[in-house]
């Protein structure tokens, strides 16, 4: 580079020089803006947020330094460890649902069935729309006035009773279900992908022989997409770590706080209740989940990819 | 003889091997139809009921086949239902989205195509690690940064203002629109931009001349992604602006969670198919990007 710089001095005059210079500048100050903004986004306002978890802020923010206080008054209150509690509850079953449930759906359309595109359409669907507005679609037909206990009951079952979201005890697994309907199309996307990148002659020569369907599929197709069951879990433990507006449309955190998550009782604490110090510390406890999901996974794609270069060199 | 057995043996097992197909196929095709018909559910509950009368609503339930057919739910829904004190329906948060969207959605595109075009085609030292650093803004959940945006928001007085918000999907888009671009540029042979600037083409001559015509698909996708994702958005909506500045996403919840609309169902579904329209044609009508965008932006 100074090398260069030195011969185009030596060669030209004194305004080109000017010109290269502001040439070779060109990308750097063009990027420099989104540089300083993701900075600002990214550490400043992580840092920002936990300075305040670690202030005495309530109404207003305040900077007066009181060290972890506010996150032992977070874990000392039953309904940031029953927030914590239904995460865990609720990421267990999502995950693991939606994602069998996806891998059924992508084995089932990759048997070669007619209408492949309409099937796949109408499993991502939910994916395109805000949880927001479905919530909302979801929330009566899980109530008893007009949605699937009324339907039921008018179609002769008088004493059927569904009613997920008015029960304290079963109002987790309508968010359960409803989280796994908008999520497992994606599921089944990403497995549906990873299936057709399976090596056809593997699954050819097992055929030959005689290797009935399901064998095929558990000792040759599953095995070779096995990364993507590990994507699969983390984006939707991301999802599940970050579900907000599910909860809010469909139970708005009850009955009662019966379905209160950290990303909800992060935004009652900031804006309803007016402790913004243990709101941060909360908040930053969400960060902290996320990182306990994203930095073994980051560091195992990197492996693996290191591991792959390394092999194919 | 043997030959006949042979044949009749094997006739018997093509006969098996026949059923055994058949019932195969029945059951993919019950399984997807089954699952098929609870996924459509709710996008039909929501149409259906937007177009039939409350009375009848309220007598057949909200999953029936309609009976009756009207318009009267949407002029409500549009102009003149109440929503968090005022009625004038659901119009000025509809507009205020896509005075959001669209914005915000071009910007940070922009953005990224430049950013992504320098990260891949112009590194510097540090770039990579610049660039590894920029994309952490992917995985940081919005709560982190409440109290920063309040207080950013509050100083240039764009609080409860819908210019705020798309100033806020600017800088947080950044990191998806980047992180796409890049991974897409990176695919475009270097020699090619060796050759262009041997040829004496500039850092924007080589955007504008072999860059931007090889960009349409990763274009499609990011708009895509950025306009649902942001159309979709409901956390910063709902914090940082109220009433009238709002955001639909923000107002439907609004209006879905509020007690004495409760029974509104036929205004509600009006309401609620106005907020999914946008993105549910963007998905009809360009699904492909879209699932590319999905897969490429989680899995990331």
């Amino acid at each position: 580079m100074t090398a260069f710089a030195n011969r185009t001095t030596a060669l030209t005059p004194a305004q080109p020089r000017w010109r290269d210079r502001l040439s070779e500048w060109t990308p750097i100050l063009i990027i420099a803006p989104s540089l300083v903004a993701s900075f600002i986004y990214v550490f400043v306002f992580t840092g920002w947020t936990f300075y305040i978890s670690l202030s005495n802020s309530t109404l207003l923010p305040s900077y007066k330094f009181v060290g972890l206080k506010p996150y032992f008054d977070l874990w000392a209150n039953q309904r940031w460890k029953l927030s914590y509690a239904n995460l865990l509850y609720f990421s267990a079953f999502y995950v693991v649902i939606a994602a069998l449930l996806g891998l059924g759906l992508a084995i089932a359309i990759d048997a070669r069935v007619k209408f492949e595109s309409v099937f796949r359409t109408i499993f991502l669907y939910p994916l395109a729309v805000s949880f927001a507005v479905t919530g909302a679609v979801w929330r009566w037909l899980y109530s008893p006035d007009a949605g699937i206990e009324y339907l039921v009951r008018s179609m002769g079952w008088t004493d059927f009773t569904f009613r997920l979201t008015t029960d304290r005890n079963l109002a987790i697994y309508a968010i359960i279900a409803t989280g796994v309907w908008q999520s497992s199309g994606f599921a089944m996307a990403l497995f549906l992908a990873g299936l057709r990148s399976v090596d056809q002659d593997l699954v050819k020569a097992a055929q030959i022989d005689g290797a009935s369907q399901f064998r095929i599929y558990r000792k040759v197709v599953l095995p070779s997409i096995a990364p993507i069951f590990i994507a699969v879990a983390v984006v939707l433990l991301q999802f599940a770590i970050k579900t907000f507006d599910l909860v809010m449309a469909l139970t708005t955190g009850g009955p009662g706080i019966a379905t209160s998550f950290p990303a909800t009782y992060v935004y009652d604490l900031m804006f309803q209740r007016g402790q913004i110090a243990i709101g941060a510390a909360a908040s930053i406890m969400m960060l902290t989940a996320l990182a306990i999901v994203l930095v073994p996974y980051a560091l195992w794609s990197v492996w693996r990819s290191n591991r792959r270069a390394r092999g194919h060199g | 003889m043997v030959d006949i057995a042979f044949d009749a043996d094997f006739a018997a097992s093509v006969r098996t091997e026949r059923r055994r197909y058949v019932l195969g196929r029945i059951g993919v095709y019950a399984f997807l139809g089954f699952f098929a018909i609870i996924y459509l559910l709710p996008l039909f509950v929501i149409v259906a009921n937007a177009f039939r009368e409350l009375p009848e609503i309220t007598q057949n339930g909200l999953i029936a086949f309609p009976r009756s057919f009207s318009f009267k739910a949407w002029p409500t829904a549009w102009s003149h239902f109440c929503v968090a004190g005022t009625c004038e329906g659901v119009k000025r948060n509809f507009y205020n989205s896509l005075l959001m969207t669209i914005p915000a959605t071009i910007v940070s595109t922009v953005l990224g195509a430049v950013n992504g075009y320098v990260l891949s085609k112009w590194r510097f030292r540090g770039s990579e690690f610049l660039f590894g650093c920029m994309t952490l803004g992917v995985f940081m959940p919005g709560q982190i940064a409440l109290m920063p945006w309040a207080y950013i928001l509050g100083s240039l007085h764009l609080s409860n203002s819908v210019y705020g918000l798309v100033l806020v999907h600017c800088v947080q888009g950044l990191s998806f629109t980047t992180l796409f671009c890049r991974n897409y540029y990176i695919n475009i042979p270097d020699d090619l931009i060796k050759a262009a600037r041997i040829d004496g083409a500039g850092f924007w001559r080589i955007f504008v001349k072999i860059v931007l015509p090889l960009s349409p698909p990763i274009l499609i996708v990011t708009v895509i992604w950025q306009f649902t994702g942001i159309w979709n958005e409901y956390l910063f909506g709902v914090v940082f602006t109220g009433g009238q500045q709002q955001p639909i996403t923000a107002a439907v919840v609004a209006m879905a969670t509020a007690v004495m609309n409760a029974k509104a169902y036929d205004v509600t579904s009006a309401a609620v198919l106005i907020a999914a329209l946008p993105p549910l044609l963007i998905y009809f009508f360009g699904g492909k990007y879209f699932v590319r965008g999905l897969t490429q932006g989680a899995v990331k």
